[in-house]
Parts: structure tokens; C-alpha cells; sequence
């Protein structure tokens, strides 16, 4: 049942224009998702390619980014970055946003035994701070790309499962979950047709926060040496490797760094202007 | 103090040392869920039957999981929580040459902090709307979403290469006069103290304004009190409890910070321990260290709440 297609123009509010920070964040989000389907075929060198002898070499025309500790393009270290970055961090808030949603889904509209369980598992999970939580799963399985995808996925998803719970209990206690009940809905039903299009707004908004975490999450991690591995780099490894040109002033160690930091602030520009300028304080 | 007060202490505290429990037992059952075990990886290539099952007699590994929980749980409890793998070295012994390092670090870090972000916030919630209030969410905002070595490279960049005021390693031993003292904790604390201003600053105009919002603050504004007597006077005493959960959020933030921290500036502390043991996978130290983080963190969190339990003049006699 959807009300506002039987009354349109009573429902729906008058969309509210996009901010000029917001369409800045909006064109950056999208710049960068283009850059990690597309980066590695644009990049002008190959990932381990053009090793020259100019070691952390300033920007140029050559190399409009500089060069790395090797000598290596910086842009195009950081065109074959992105894809980690971006799809890795993409993928795991994609995971816990799903499996936080659907255990949420679950104990709402279930209640009893099964609620309080998944509750007190995910309470317990959340006592643990995230990035020694990603520490200890490293420590004990490795780093290996779906590894990190499943870290970032268990750090993030009792917090999303919190969130999406307090929404999910309120809406199961709307008359029209009570009356599919009445008719004898199935559970999952109730779950998908009922309480999900009711909720999606501020769980969006969630996922492009986590969405930062877990890019600050990863990178921080590859940043220690404990994320991806040689010889494939996101760009907290970038920053890492070339770390020792810090002393020179080489571009090598700042750029990677503030593509992270273009990313994450255009993220938060986006929802800041997609959610009203509505948003939780902090991490959890 | 009167009853409902003390129930209410004594069920968060409670619900704490649960809650520490349940920790204990997920954090011992990631570290123990793969099929290899400390004997095997310390005796790698040169490993015969014999020797391993030799050596997990010795670490009892031989046991059943359960067992070994216990044991081990014993073992943090009573102060010996084993030896590392890669020196052999006592735990306790590897983490207390630290800790002192580590909790001076978050003492100062805390002492800067807290009345800056405090200052900041509650100062921006009473100019709310102001060009000042906008440009303190602006700069919350992005600091919090920018990644801590970031602010570290460039303060490094900064501070030690270009107008070499600080080295850009820290180095406690050599700490004899307070300028060397602020030369070594200056770059880290600084790093620190950026993101948890942010996120403390941000929660603390979060709680006044919700207290500015409130009707006796309109009728306190109706009846003519001056802007700083309403807020500090009027709305602060209610905010408390919220403040001291924004405050304790945001050290608690500090576990994480420290682990980045510690390793780009060197400083030995027991994130740097940890990163470290998390590289060569010595796992008795990996699971002390967390263990005393989640430690701090809940102690942090428990404390938060029992403020705010106190605070509330609604459980005052």
C-alpha cells in the first residue's frame, strides 16, 4: 500500500533545492566512483609500471602527481588505488548495512527470545572498539581482500543494526504492520513490504556515514601494513610506502592522503544536503 | 543518595562486568577460531608430532576451548596473562613497561581537550546560527571525516621539515625539562586532540542546544536573564549528563586515535605493542592488549553513565 501514490500532491512536500556544498559533494561522490570503475583502464602507466629514476619527483607534466619511492607514477598508483579503496570499503558497508538490516528486521518484527539474543550479541560486539576489533580479526585470519571486506562488514553492523532496530520497532507498532498481521501476512512479507519502505530514508543516510568510517577504518589499517597487500595498494598503503618522503616534501605522501580526505568530506556533504542537514553526532 | 539511585548504580556496574564477560569470551574465541594453534606456528618447518604434542601439553593446548577460556581468563584476572610468542618475554611484563607511556599520552591529550571542546561547544550552541557557529561545524565536520594520519603527515610536514621546531619522532627517554617535554608530546597530542575536540565539541552543542529547546529555558528567556546566566546557569546543570556521555565517547575515541598515533610518531606505547604483536601474530600479547582497551573503554562508558545517574536531580535527595 502506498499512500502517497493515491494523493500525490498532498504527501509529497515540495523537494528542497540542493545546496551549492551539496552538489559539490554529489559531483565529487560521483567523480570518484567513476575513477574506481574506470581508474585502472585510464591510468597512463600500469600498476607496478614505469619505474624511473626519479624518486619522489615533484608534480610535472611528465607526472602530473609526482612520483613514488620507486619512481613509479603517483597518479597512476592512485587511479589503481581507488578500486580498494572505494570497493573495498564499498563493499563491506554494503555487507553490514545488509545483514545489520535483515538481524534488525528480524527482532523487531519478531520480538521475544529471538530480539533479546540478537540484541545482547550485537551489544556485546559494539562494547568493542572498532578498529581493535578490525586488529584482532587481522591478527588472527590475515589480510586478504574478502577478509577485509568481512572486518569492515562485523565492525559496522551492530551499529547499523541499533539504528535500524529503534526505527524498525517503531514501525512495526504502525496500524498497517498490526493490520497485514490481522491478515495473516507472512513474516517476511510484513518485513519487506511493509516495515522496509517506511525505514529506507534514514538507513541511506546510515550507510553513506559508515561509508566513511569504513573508508578511515581501512586505510587506517592498510596505513599500519595490516590491510591490502604489496603488491596491489589502496591509498592508506600509498601513504604508508612513502612515508619516508615526508622529510623531502615529496606530493607522494600528501595526495593519496587528501584523495581520502576529498572523499570522505564529499560524502558528508552529499548526505548533509540529502538529509536536511539531520545527522548522528558521532560513531558508534 | 538515596535507594533508586543505589539500584541504579549497582545494575549499570553489574551490566558492565556482564558486558566485559561477553567480551572476554568473543575476543578469546576470535583468536582461537583458526585451525592452526601457537604450537604449530612456533614450530613451523621444524614441527614432528612428537615436539607439537609436546609443546601443547606445555601450553595446555591439549585442553578443550572451554577449559582453556578459563584458564586464560584466570590468567589476565590474577595479572599473568602468559608469555609472548616471538621473545618469550611475560606479557604483563612487555605491557606494564608501556602503559605508563600510553596513559600519560591520553592524561595530556584528555587535560587539552576536554575544556577546548567543551569551551567550543557549548559557545557555538549559544551562538547558534552565527557565521562563528557555521564555521565550527564546517571545521568539525571535516576534521572528523579527514584520517588521522593525514593531520599527523601534515603536522609533521609542517612542524619538523619545514620550520623544524620538533623532531618528528617521539622519544620519551630523553625528557628532562618541560620544553622537551612539550617537543615530544607536542605533534602527537596535537593529532589526537583534533578529532576528539571535533566529535566532543560537536556532541556537547548537540546536548546544550537540546536544552536550549526546552520550555523553562523560553520562560527563563521571557522573563529577561542575560544570554551566558540562561546557558551556564539554566540549561548547563541539565546537560551534564549528556556531556559526560559526549566526553567519554570521544576519549573512548581515543583508543582508537592512539593505535595510528603511536605508530607514525614512534612513540612506545601499547597501541604501537599491539600493532606490532598484530604483525608477527603473537597472539597472547594481541589479547592482552585488547583486553586492556576494551577495559578502558567500558570503564569509560560505565563512568559516563553513572555521571549522568548522579546528575540527574530528579534521583537527588
Amino acid at each position: 500500500m502506498n499512500s502517497a501514490a493515491m494523493n500525490p500532491t498532498a504527501r509529497r512536500k515540495p523537494r528542497p533545492r540542493l545546496s551549492i556544498s551539496g552538489a559539490i559533494g554529489m559531483a565529487i561522490v560521483a567523480f570518484w566512483l567513476l575513477m574506481a570503475l574506470i581508474g585502472p583502464s585510464i591510468a597512463p602507466h600500469g600498476v607496478g609500471g614505469q619505474i624511473g629514476d626519479d624518486v619522489f619527483a615533484p608534480m610535472s607534466a611528465q607526472y602530473w602527481l609526482g612520483t613514488d619511492y620507486l619512481g613509479r607514477d603517483m597518479l597512476s598508483r592512485i587511479l589503481h588505488g581507488a578500486p580498494y579503496t572505494i570497493g573495498v570499503a564499498f563493499a563491506g558497508v554494503t555487507l553490514a548495512c545488509t545483514f545489520g538490516l535483515v538481524l534488525a528486521l528480524c527482532a523487531a518484527a519478531n520480538g521475544g527470545w529471538l530480539d533479546h539474543l540478537i540484541s545482547r550479541v550485537m551489544d556485546t560486539l559494539i562494547a568493542i572498539p572498532n578498529k581493535l576489533l578490525a586488529l584482532i580479526i587481522v591478527a588472527a585470519f590475515g589480510s586478504s581482500v574478502p577478509l577485509l571486506i568481512v572486518t569492515a562488514a562485523v565492525c559496522y553492523m551492530p551499529g547499523t543494526f541499533r539504528i535500524s532496530r529503534a526505527l524498525a520497532v517503531n514501525v512495526q507498532a504502525m496500524d498497517y504492520v498490526q493490520s497485514a498481521r490481522a491478515r495473516g501476512e507472512g513474516m517476511f512479507y510484513i518485513m519487506l513490504y511493509e516495515m522496509l519502505p517506511n525505514m529506507y530514508r534514514p538507513v541511506l543516510a546510515d550507510f553513506g556515514l559508515r561509508f566513511v568510517f569504513t573508508v578511515l577504518l581501512l586505510s587506517g589499517m592498510s596505513f599500519l601494513g595490516l590491510g591490502v597487500q604489496p603488491p596491489h595498494a589502496d591509498w592508506g598503503s600509498l601513504v604508508r610506502e612513502n612515508i619516508i618522503g615526508l622529510s623531502l616534501g615529496a606530493p607522494a605522501v600528501i595526495v593519496p592522503a587528501l584523495a581520502i580526505a576529498t572523499l570522505t568530506i564529499g560524502v558528508n556533504l552529499a548526505i548533509d544536503a540529502l538529509s536536511g542537514g539531520k545527522r548522528r553526532g558521532s560513531e558508534g | 543518595m538515596n535507594g533508586t539511585t543505589a539500584r541504579l548504580i549497582v545494575n549499570r556496574l553489574g551490566s558492565g562486568v556482564v558486558t566485559l564477560l561477553a567480551v572476554s569470551i568473543v575476543i578469546f574465541t576470535i583468536t582461537n577460531l583458526l585451525p592452526g594453534d601457537a604450537a604449530q606456528a612456533l614450530l613451523g618447518q621444524e614441527s614432528t608430532p612428537e615436539l607439537l604434542a609436546a609443546l601443547r601439553e606445555k601450553f595446555g593446548l591439549d585442553q578443550p576451548a572451554h577449559v582453556r577460556y578459563l584458564q586464560w581468563l584466570g590468567g589476565m584476572l590474577s595479572g599473568n596473562p602468559g608469555h609472548a610468542l616471538v621473545n618469550d618475554l611475560p606479557v604483563a611484563e612487555l605491557i606494564g613497561g608501556r602503559l605508563p607511556n600510553s596513559l600519560m599520552l591520553a592524561a595530556v591529550t584528555t587535560a587539552v581537550s576536554v575544556p577546548l571542546a567543551l569551551a567550543i561547544g557549548i559557545s557555538s550552541a549559544m551562538y547558534r546560527g552565527s557565521l562563528y557557529d557555521r564555521t565550527v561545524n564546517a571545521a568539525t565536520v571535516w576534521t572528523v571525516s579527514v584520517p588521522e594520519f593525514l593531520i599527523a603527515t601534515v603536522a609533521v610536514l609542517v612542524f619538523a621539515v619545514k620550520l623544524r621546531w620538533l623532531s618528528a619522532l617521539s622519544r620519551t627517554e630523553d625528557i628532562e625539562t618541560v620544553g622537551q617535554f612539550l617537543r615530544v608530546y607536542a605533534m602527537p597530542v596535537l593529532t589526537l586532540c583534533c578529532v576528539i575536540v571535533a566529535q566532543m565539541a560537536r556532541m556537547t552543542r548537540a546536548a546544550v542546544i537540546d536544552q536550549l529547546n526546552s520550555s523553562y529555558i523560553e520562560m527563563a528567556r521571557l522573563k529577561g536573564v542575560r544570554p551566558i546566566r540562561m546557558v551556564l546557569t539554566h540549561a548547563l546543570p541539565n546537560a551534564v549528563g549528556p556531556i559526560a556521555n559526549a566526553v567519554a565517547l570521544s576519549l573512548s575515541y581515543l583508543i582508537g586515535g592512539v593505535i595510528i598515533v603511536e605508530s607514525i610518531f614512534n612513540y612506545p606505547g601499547i597501541a604501537s605493542l599491539m600493532v606490532d604483536s598484530v604483525t608477527m601474530r603473537d597472539m597472547p600479547v594481541v589479547q592482552a592488549c585488547a583486553m586492556l582497551f576494551c577495559v578502558g573503554y567500558l570503564v569509560l562508558l560505565t563512568l559516563a553513565d553513572l555521571f549522568a545517574i548522579l546528575s540527574n536531580p530528579r534521583l537527588r535527595k
